[in-house]
């Protein structure tokens, strides 16, 4: 028995600790497809990593423009990763648009990959270029590959029967097959995705199949690149590993609150980016009982939840910006009568509209304190994707146990960004008892629980404890209609003291790099990955920095001003104005500096690490 | 000797509160809370199963005067919170107050929703075609030209017809009283309990302080029977003091006749609430905007077998269960692409 063994030609391996690729073209070249298989199969082999999907507000702005560009950046390594990377060493662009957004990111000396045939005077003319930048030798500081992606795919596919069109839309996967090619990665994962993806219609399946192999064997069989590299599998921490967004693990975490509460989940919410993918996941998962009401409006959705809780239902809704706004009013609701709610609140780039795609944590102040009259709501923020599993579990835990709405905070970034989650066991997560009120020997809809000042959790239907709640001011105990003014008075402070009695559920601060030193630094939310990827830089050339990461914004941990008080200075990097700083230096009196970027994006490691070299100076 | 104990029928009186009721001396709320006082007991349904949820307005205090379960929610969104409630607990008898501002104003995206949706709730309008609580603003059923505290030169505003809003919101039972009208305002609240989806009953209430006589020409008692004709299933529509006077079809057009002279009751149109075609709900819904036509009052639609919204939600829920089995956490958990990182 005979069999032909191609072997490949000998060229040269090369392992590195990491490597950072970004796939950008056109918002119908299907990128975001491309960067999620390429993120799924070096999770399976064992990277650490971190993603970022950067995609227009536009579902399809005209084909081949500056405002059509879409990108997906992954970092990969065999050791930490703490953001999506500040720089590419590849960069695969699609058509001269997605080029000329994209290069500034790429390194000296960095893969360049374009589609060749992409590259006509008209093309250029679509990006606004006046030259060819393949023929102007503009791009001579980079390893540039002009390959005939459109060419080559139609040639691969040319036996399928697909029309030109079909065909072509398989040219992300020809391009995906060089990159597993130059990784040295296998394509089963994807593969599998794909029997899947298209399983009733088989000629797609074939055709992507094909598209993807001819890449690798392109560059197999080319010798266009003498080099591919290797990275090995990182050392994480043992246990089950997956792949999480910001937005699936909330739905998750979600769904686990209401397992261990033992009732159901009651999700309202109207469409909006960036949560719709919350909407869209618990909607999959109606075998858990999780009843999803897609309502008429933003205000709807929050006062059907705010309906749902009234009748013992773990009553949770999601939103942006814009419609945070429109729920304000029924969050004031939902703090005058103490029911449990969970709002999530999945920031990106305002004022009104905004930039809906692009990430922001400008919603703090609101959150704290955007409501008529006095009306404090918890406040928590999840900083990495795997940990808005956790959130999800803490602001249900917190909601139900002291009967009031919470919010939580997570942005763009959060949502859509995805990293390798260590799988919890079932034992890992936390209680969260429920007690629905029956007596009705002497009941009282608003009298207190001593330790946490909670009124009773009375639904319809149980006999005995009819009773009347509402907006309008009620007497402290029977929660009857009143005007009294000091009832009033006492009422605003009985509901201010219960949340700050949250603070006994808030850990204290044990703050990350140095204990004490020159510089901590304070905040909140997604900067928690370039922030720690700066502080590890920092210390390392002898700086005593300190970084406390707040997941609890409201009530903060109780130690948190005697851990600022240990430090010389106070740095507080913020995608906004100025937000959490504006409250340390009211709350602490100290002289925190804030560090702002307002651009739609995530810091950059390098942003942060400069900053604390000017501070240090 | 008996050997069971029949648990005690409920009263009137167990569905009145406490509370001091707030409503001015006069008000024509005060009929409508006495009618469903009155009518709540005879529906054979626990009182803890009762919810009555209400947004803002004069009439949305009325939670507060029920011995029920009781939400006074904010300005027109009871609809909202109650289909919260009933999707959760389809269980529940949940009964929503509200007024022309509250619904038809602020609160209209929700009444049109769940109207369409067919929620099981059932919905009290009290149309007093005015802004009772602020004092005095026009609303949006009062009649063009009404001079108000935000109007002094009259209103330019179209007003709503709510039953032709309802009816265009394919609401599946759609009816109207007055809240002088004890009997059948009584009659109408057990045939609004009896109905399984959305039931929306306009019940134009006086506001004697700020809109007095507004349903005048409907309530005097010389005016009443030439104004109005009492809509019954299955009866022609004949009305006048001498029921001499009836309202018969002519192709799509509704005309006044009078008895006698070779025209009968048989010639007359005969009230059909389950007429499949929305024109025939509507046509009667604008008769009154007709010069000269009484008004009607009664069921004008009554839909059968529209499924209910709630029970819509939990069945796809227990098929979803039933296929796939109940939701498995670990499962959950652990699904798509997973690795195992070895010590």
């Amino acid at each position: 028995m005979s069999t032909t063994v191609v072997r490949p030609p000998q060229r040269k391996r090369e392992t590195v600790e990491r490597a950072v690729i970004r796939f950008c073209g056109d918002s119908g070249d299907g990128m975001q497809i491309t960067g999620s298989q390429f993120t799924n199969t070096v999770a399976l082999y064992g990277n650490d990593l971190a993603t970022f999907p950067d995609y227009p507000a536009e579902i399809r702005a005209p084909a081949g423009t500056i405002p059509g560009v879409s990108g997906f950046q992954v970092h990969f390594s065999s050791s930490d990763v703490y953001t999506p990377g500040d720089a590419t060493d590849v960069l695969i662009a699609m058509n001269p648009a997605a080029l000329k957004v994209n290069l500034a990111d790429l390194k000296p000396n960095g893969i360049l990959i374009v589609n060749l045939d992409d590259f006509g005077e008209n093309d250029l003319r679509k990006a606004q270029m006046t030259s060819n930048p393949l023929e102007d030798h503009s791009l001579d500081g980079f390893r540039l590959f002009s390959v005939e992606l459109t060419k080559l795919t139609r040639a691969a596919l040319k036996d399928t029967g697909l029309d030109t069109k079909s065909m072509d839309r398989c040219k992300n996967f020809f391009a995906l097959g060089m990159c597993y090619w130059l990784y040295n990665r296998s394509m089963d994962s994807t593969l599998r995705w794909i029997e899947d993806k298209f399983k009733s219609k088989p000629v797609l399946v074939q055709a992507n199949r094909l598209a993807m192999q001819a890449g690798y064997s392109y560059c197999e069989a080319t010798e266009a690149f003498q080099i591919s590299y290797e990275i090995p599998p990182a050392k994480l921490a043992p246990g089950t590993y997956r792949n999480v967004s910001g937005n699936s693990a909330l739905a998750m975490g979600f769904v686990a609150a209401s397992q261990k509460a033992g009732i159901p989940l009651f999700l309202g919410s109207y469409p909006i980016t960036p949560a719709s993918d919350i909407l869209h996941a618990l909607s999959m998962y109606k075998n858990f009982g999780v009843i999803t009401f897609q309502a008429e409006d933003e205000i709807a959705a929050i006062t059907s939840a705010i309906g749902a809780a009234y009748a013992g239902a773990l009553g949770i809704t999601t939103t942006s910006g814009p419609g945070m706004s429109l729920k304000t009013e029924a969050l004031g609701l939902a703090v005058a009568v103490e029911l449990p709610l969970v709002v999530c609140d999945i920031q990106r780039g305002g004022p009104s509209t905004g930039l809906p795609t692009k990430t922001e944590q400008a919603d703090l102040l609101q959150a704290l304190f955007g409501r008529n009259s006095e009306a404090p709501v918890p406040v928590l923020a999840p900083c990495t994707p795997g940990d808005c599993f956790w959130i999800a579990l803490e602001a249900s835990r917190i909601a139900i146990k002291y009967m009031v709405p919470v919010i939580i905070l997570s942005d763009g970034y959060l949502a859509n960004g995805a990293e390798p989650w260590k799988i919890p066991e079932l034992s890992q997560l936390p209680e969260i008892p429920v007690h629905f009120e029956t007596n009705p020997v002497d009941f009282k809809p608003y009298r207190r629980n001593p330790d946490t000042l909670a009124r009773p959790w009375a639904i319809p239907g149980t006999p005995g404890l009819e009773h009347r709640i509402g907006g309008i001011e009620k007497q402290d105990v029977t929660g009857n209609i009143n005007y009294e003014p000091l009832n009033h008075e006492r009422m605003v402070r009985l509901r201010a003291a219960k949340v700050e009695a949250i603070v006994q559920e808030v850990p204290d601060v044990v703050p990350a790099g140095d204990p004490s030193g020159d510089l901590l630094i304070v905040a909140w939310g997604s900067t928690h990955g370039p922030i720690t990827g700066a502080l590890k830089a920092a210390r390392a050339k002898g700086h005593r920095i300190g970084h406390v990461h707040l997941r609890h914004l409201n009530p903060m941990p109780k130690n948190l001003g005697e851990v600022i008080g240990r430090y010389d200075r106070v740095l507080v990097p913020e995608m906004n104005m100025g937000q959490l700083v504006m409250l340390l230096r009211a709350k602490f009196l100290v002289d925190a500096q804030g560090y702002n970027k307002i651009q739609g994006k995530p810091f950059k490691q390098s942003e942060i690490e400069q900053k604390i070299e000017e501070m240090l100076d | 000797m008996s050997t069971a104990t029949l648990p005690t029928p409920l009263t009137k009186k167990d569905f009145q509160t406490d509370q001091e009721i707030r409503w001015c001396p006069g008000c024509g709320d005060y009929a409508i809370l006495s009618a469903v006082q009155a009518v709540f007991p005879e529906l054979g349904i626990p009182r803890e199963k009762f919810v009555v949820i209400s947004g803002i307005g004069c009439s949305s205090r009325f939670p507060y005067y029920m011995n029920t379960f009781g939400f006074h929610t904010i300005h027109g969104r009871a609809p909202a919170v109650a289909t919260g409630l009933k999707i959760a607990r389809p269980d529940l008898e949940v009964w929503v107050a509200t007024g022309d501002g509250d619904s038809l104003s602020i609160g209209g995206n929700h009444t049109i929703h769940m109207l369409r949706r067919n929620v099981g709730l059932k919905v009290l309008l009290f149309n007093n075609r005015i802004y009772g609580l602020t004092k005095g603003q026009f609303s949006p059923t009062s009649e063009i030209g009404k001079k108000t505290k935000s109007t002094p030169y009259g209103t330019t505003d179209r007003p709503f017809n709510p039953i032709s809003l309802a009816i265009g919101a394919e609401a599946t039972f759609v009816a109207r009283s007055v809240d002088v009208f004890q009997q059948h305002l009584k009659d109408t609240l057990r045939r609004t309990a009896a109905h399984k989806g959305s039931a929306y009953v306009e019940i134009l209430q006086n506001c004697n302080i700020f809109n007095d006589h507004a349903w005048e020409t409907l309530t005097e008692r010389d005016a009443r029977s030439e104004n109005v004709v009492q809509l019954e299933h299955g009866k022609p529509l004949i009305y006048g003091k001498n029921r001499d006077k009836g309202i018969r079809l002519n192709g799509l057009e509704l005309e006044m006749v009078q008895l006698g002279n070779g025209i009968a009751e048989k010639d007359l149109l005969v009230h059909d609430e389950h007429h499949p075609r929305p024109a025939y709900a509507f046509m009667l819904a604008h008769m009154e905007q007709k010069p000269g036509f009484p008004t009607p009052i009664g069921v004008l639609r009554q839909w059968e077998n529209v499924p209910r919204y709630e029970d819509l939600i939990n069945a796809q829920i227990k098929e979803v269960q039933d296929k796939r089995g109940k939701g498995d956490l670990s499962e959950l958990l652990h699904a798509g692409d997973t690795w195992e990182v070895h010590p």
